[in-house]
Parts: C-alpha cells; structure tokens; sequence
C-alpha cells in the first residue's frame, strides 16, 4: 500500500461520552450514571475517557428537555448567545458544556471524540450518526464498529444536508459520533437495547485504543443512508394529524419503500401511498419526539462512502 | 338452575381518552369522535367521549401535577381548597361533576378508560373485581366477538382498596389496556385494535339494553396480588433491569427460580416465590416512578350468573 492512501492522525487523548442528552431515553443515562461511579469497562490505556450526563434536570424528571431540545443549540447564535434571565436552561447548559467540551470549531483544546447515547421508538436496530463524509477517521471507526458487531447489523445514518443537518452536542468535538439504539419506548430501560448500545461504544473505544497503539487500519468503503427529506404527518388545517404511519411501514426502518408503497392510514382507512419517483429508505419511523417537530419519518438514500486507511503518527 | 341478575339499562354513557395525556390511541379515538360521533350512535343511548386531562394531553405528559387515575378517592374528591394548587385535583372535580358525583344517584351509568402501555399486555380488558357483574359480561362478549387477539382479562382492586380511578366515577366501568406502545406514539394496528374492542363493546350495551338474555358463563381472569419493585442501590437508583427472558412475557407463567431482573454485570436475580405465577404491566415506562416493574397476579376461573335488564 503506498503511503498516499494513508492519513497520518495525532492520537486520540480525550474522549466523552454523553449519556441523557435527552432525558427520557435511558439506556444512554444508566449506562453514564453507572460508569461515573465504576469506570472500568470504559477505561482504555492512554486514553481519558469521560462519562457525562448531558441534561441532567431533563433527566431528572424523565423528560426529552427542559425548555428546548439540547441536541440542536449547537450552532453559533445559541452558542454566543448573551446569558440573561430568560435564557433557556438547555442554551445555557449548551454553553456550559462548549466550554467543558469544546470549544466547538475545531479548536486543539476541544475533545477529541465525543459518543452522544441516544434511544428512538423507532425500528432502527443499532445506529451510527455521521455528520460529515469527508472525515476518514470517523468512517474507519463506523467501519470497525460495524465488523465487530457483524452478523448484527449496524447501520450508519449520515445528516450531512445544506439545511436539514442540525447542530448536534457532540459536534463541538473533532469526532462528532451519535449512537442511535431502537426501538425503545421513552422512560423505560430494555436490558436487550442496553446490551447493544454497551457494546457499540465498547468496540468503538476499543478501535480507538487500537488506533492509538499505531496500527494501521487499511482503505474501507461502507455503506451509509444519506438524509434526503423529512416527512411530516397528513394534517387537517388546525394542524391535527389526520392519518397514522401505515402498518406497512411501521418498524420498517431502512426498509426500502417503493412508488405506491402504503405510508399513511387515514382515520377512514384510506392509504395514503409514497408518491416519490425512487426507491428510498425511511428510518425514525414514527419516532415518538418528532411529533413536534412535524416528522413522521426521514427519508435517506443509500450511498457508499470511502475513507483512506488511517494510522496514529507516533513521533 | 342460578337465577337470573336484573341490572338497569345503561342510558348513560361515557368515554374516556386522554386519562394520560401522552397514551395516543385513546386521545386519538376520542378527538375523532368529538368531531365525529355516528360510529358511538347506538339504537338505545349515545356515548359521549370525552378528554380526561386536556392538559396534559396538550402537552403531550402522562400529567400535569399528579396522577389523575388515583384522585378519584374520598380523599379528593372531598378535599375543599387544599389541594387547590394542582391541576388534576380540579379535573377531578370537574369529571365528578359532568359525570358523578362518584356512588350517587345521578352518576353515569357506565365509563370507558382508553389506555396505552408500553409493556407487552395486548388488549387487556380491565375490570374491578370479578363482582361487577356487568362489566364481566361485557369482557365474555368482546372475547367472544372480538376474536382477532385475545383479550386478557385484568382485576386491579386490592381486598379492601377504595376505587381512585377516573372511571370509579361511573356506576361501572370498563378500562381498556393496550400495548406495546412507547408514550406518545400512535400505531396503526392498536389504533384499529382498540377501535374495534370499543365498536363491540357499544353492541353489547346495546343488546342489553334491548332486553337480551347473557347466559351464565365461566371466565378465566387474572387478579392482582403484589406489584414488585427494580433492586436499587441506596441512592434509590435501580441497580438492574428486567430480565430478557421476562421481558415482554405479560400473562406467561413465571415459575419459581425464573430469572427476573439483569444485573449491570449480566448477573441474573431470581423470582423467589413458591408458586407459579403471572405477571403483567412488565416494564411500564409510567410505573418505574411508581416504583413497580411489574405486578404479579393470580390465575382463577369464576363463574358469572345470566344477565339481563330490569324492566
Ligand atoms: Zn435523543
């Protein structure tokens, strides 16, 4: 292999993990209040891993957040926002934990990976979410991860899009990962979606202390779904939903859906079908938070995505 | 032969979504059928749907201040302006006003409660005790006529317990349970599940109200005996999860020795008791507060006298 097709890193040094981002999805909150206190399963040789609990009042009262959802102030107008009284309690932990984690940018002090632990009521199985394709070094370590959990699948979801990416907590570290696990219900802790979150950021930790030791990972292509389109529910004009996600479709997460494929049910069971003109793959389908947020499901197309072999520069 | 129970006809009758502000079937169901009520229209009485907790529905919360499927007690509801502060204190007395007041005359005849769990209980049908007659009848005819899941039944009075329920407010009472579904999400398929439990149990009330003859029957129903918490550490955190092998077992027999809980270090806890029992509500998202991961219940076969109206 010629060394052109390999990226030389620094090593990876800080690492966190965020459980409770949002406070109602608790595989990632238990997992994070158990390794504050016994941090043995996360420790790695040379690396300083931190457990965090993002939200710690939405946690408290078993909540998705306080006054606006945390997992998308990180953007620059929330972050440089001026503290006054009224200031959401999520902008101001936003800032707090910038100032912790980051500073977002890609600033030297900032963290240098962050895995942010969430759960979804979704079918999705086990999820990676990327935030760019140009970054070798993430792509490696989905790569890794997906290996190791094979013949379980593991998918990885990629939000890179001009206007529907959102500004993540984990993205004011160099390595922004979310870990997606589903379908769990809001507030309760299945010990079969808890496993599987476990050891993803088991192999993911492990990946990295392998990284640290010099080995060199070699060129890798993988297969991720790209975020093309939301998709809101049928609403009546006082905004009401009028039609549910069809069975059809329900738990049918990365499943493809075709032209004329059923996705809605209206209450007179009239089938409401997918009128696009391509095959795409649907995931958070009929996520329980994104009521709120007029999404009934996202629509993703497959793409692969290649990543040169990476190696840590140990000088 | 037994002799036959005389009831009065059910003239009055009501149902309610939305007792829980983030249970979606019977939020969804019931702001349907205030827009449009021809599927409640029967020959002998009109049912009236209506919301629970409106504000919490709004909200999409299981409640605002406290639960309000517990303040239906003698404690509430006679309560003056103690407990003024809290929002579902006042619902509780606006609710036993439109349709009680709660053991009085005037009280509605019958009240439907339409609930969602996430635990994996299908279509629970939930009654009192096995002593209201009509109610008992009303499961036997949707077991027998709504034939595409069964439909277990679950009888949640304690010995000696006064009713706290939203439906106690009514002369009787069916809840329906249905699950597996996270708060906050609607499904298509408990949707339809739940829309016709409650077209089948309108036809009942309706045949009966005609002057129908229920013959006496024998029903197998399961009845509640303890609620059993997680393991918890001292701080009051819980220490482990249920079990995989107990999870999403509602109604499946749990014999001595059966792994109920997980560890964090995949340590199995085992269930202690000497007898074979049964267990429901495993895991319900709205019961770890409560500090119930699941009840355990009892399996009896009782057998109910004929019904008809009292003309
Ligand atoms: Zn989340």
């Amino acid at each position: 292999m010629t060394s052109s097709q390999v990226v030389q890193e620094v090593p990876m040094r800080r690492i966190a993990i965020f459980g409770g981002t949002h406070g109602n999805e608790l595989s990632g909150v238990f997992l994070v209040k158990r390794w504050q206190e016994d941090g043995t399963e996360i420790q790695r040789p040379g690396l300083e891993v931190k457990p965090f609990m993002a939200n710690p009042r939405a946690v408290e009262k078993c909540c998705r957040y306080i006054d606006c959802d945390l997992n998308r102030v990180f953007d620059a107008d929330h972050l440089g926002m001026k503290v006054t009284d009224d200031t959401p309690y999520e902008v101001k932990r936003a800032q707090e934990i910038n100032c912790m984690f980051g500073p977002k940018g890609g600033h030297k002090e900032a963290y240098d990976l962050i895995f942010d632990l969430h759960n979804t009521t979704a079918n999705m199985g086990s999820t990676l979410i990327l935030e760019t394709t140009t970054n070798d070094f993430t792509i490696q370590l989905c790569n890794y991860i997906k290996d190791s959990l094979a013949p379980e699948t593991c998918s990885v979801f990629l939000i890179e899009h001009p206007n529907l990416k959102y500004a993540t907590t984990r993205s004011i570290a160099k390595y922004p990962v979310g870990v997606e696990v589903g379908p769990q219900p809001q507030g309760v802790l299945r010990a079969d979606i808890l496993d599987k979150m476990r050891k993803i950021v088991k192999h993911g930790l492990d990946f990295l202390h392998i990284f640290n030791t010099g080995k060199e990972f070699p060129p890798c292509t993988i297969e991720v779904y790209k975020i093309t389109e939301k998709v809101d529910y049928p609403r009546n004009k006082n905004n009401e939903i009028i039609a549910v996600v069809h069975p059809n479709l329900q738990d049918q997460d990365w499943q493809p859906l075709s032209p004329g494929d059923p996705m809605f049910l209206t209450f007179e069971g009239k089938t409401i079908p997918y009128e696009g003109d391509s095959v795409i793959y649907p995931t958070f389908v009929n996520e329980a938070a994104y009521y709120e947020k007029n999404q009934a499901f996202i629509k993703t197309v497959k793409q692969k995505l290649s990543a040169k072999g990476v190696r840590a520069c140990l000088s | 032969m037994a002799p036959i129970h005389y009831l009065p006809s059910l003239k009055h009758v009501a149902i309610c979504g939305g007792t829980h502000g983030n249970e979606m079937s019977g939020i969804f169901l019931v702001k349907h059928w205030l827009r449009n009520p021809t599927e409640l229209q029967r020959d002998t009485f009109h049912a009236t749907p209506f919301l629970g907790n409106p504000r919490a529905v709004d909200k999409c919360v299981r409640y605002i201040d406290r639960d309000l499927n517990r303040t239906f007690s003698a404690e509430f509801l006679n309560s003056k302006d103690s407990d003024i502060e809290s929002y579902e204190v006042q619902r509780t007395w606006e609710v036993n006003q439109i349709f009680g007041p709660k053991g009085s005359f005037q009280a509605y005849d019958f009240m439907f409660d339409l609930h969602n769990t996430t635990s994996n209980m299908g279509a629970c049908l939930i009654v009192d005790s096995e002593h209201s007659l009509l109610p008992m009848h009303m499961c036997n005819y949707i077991q027998k006529h709504y034939t595409k899941s069964s439909c277990p039944i679950f009888l949640y009075q304690l010995p000696g317990e006064e009713t706290y329920g939203i439906s106690s407010v009514a002369k009787a009472a069916l809840a329906l349970e249905l699950g597996p579904q996270p708060q906050g999400v609607l499904r298509a398929d408990l949707l339809a599940q739940m829309q016709s439990i409650m077209a089948c149990a309108l036809d009942f009330t309706d045949l009966f109200n005609k002057g129908m003859l229920f013959p006496a029957f024998k029903i197998e129903a399961h009845k509640v005996a303890q609620r059993i918490d997680y393991p918890r550490y001292s701080d009051g955190e819980i220490s482990a999860v249920v079990h995989p092998n107990l999870q999403d077992k509602d109604f499946l027999p749990l014999k001595p020795g059966d792994p109920i809980f997980q560890t964090v270090n995949g340590e199995p806890i085992l269930y202690e008791g000497n007898d074979i029992t049964y267990p429901a509500f495993i895991n319900e998202a709205a019961y770890y507060e409560k500090k119930v991961a699941f009840v355990l219940m009892e399996k009896h076969t009782f057998s109910l006298p004929a019904l008809q109206k009292k003309f």
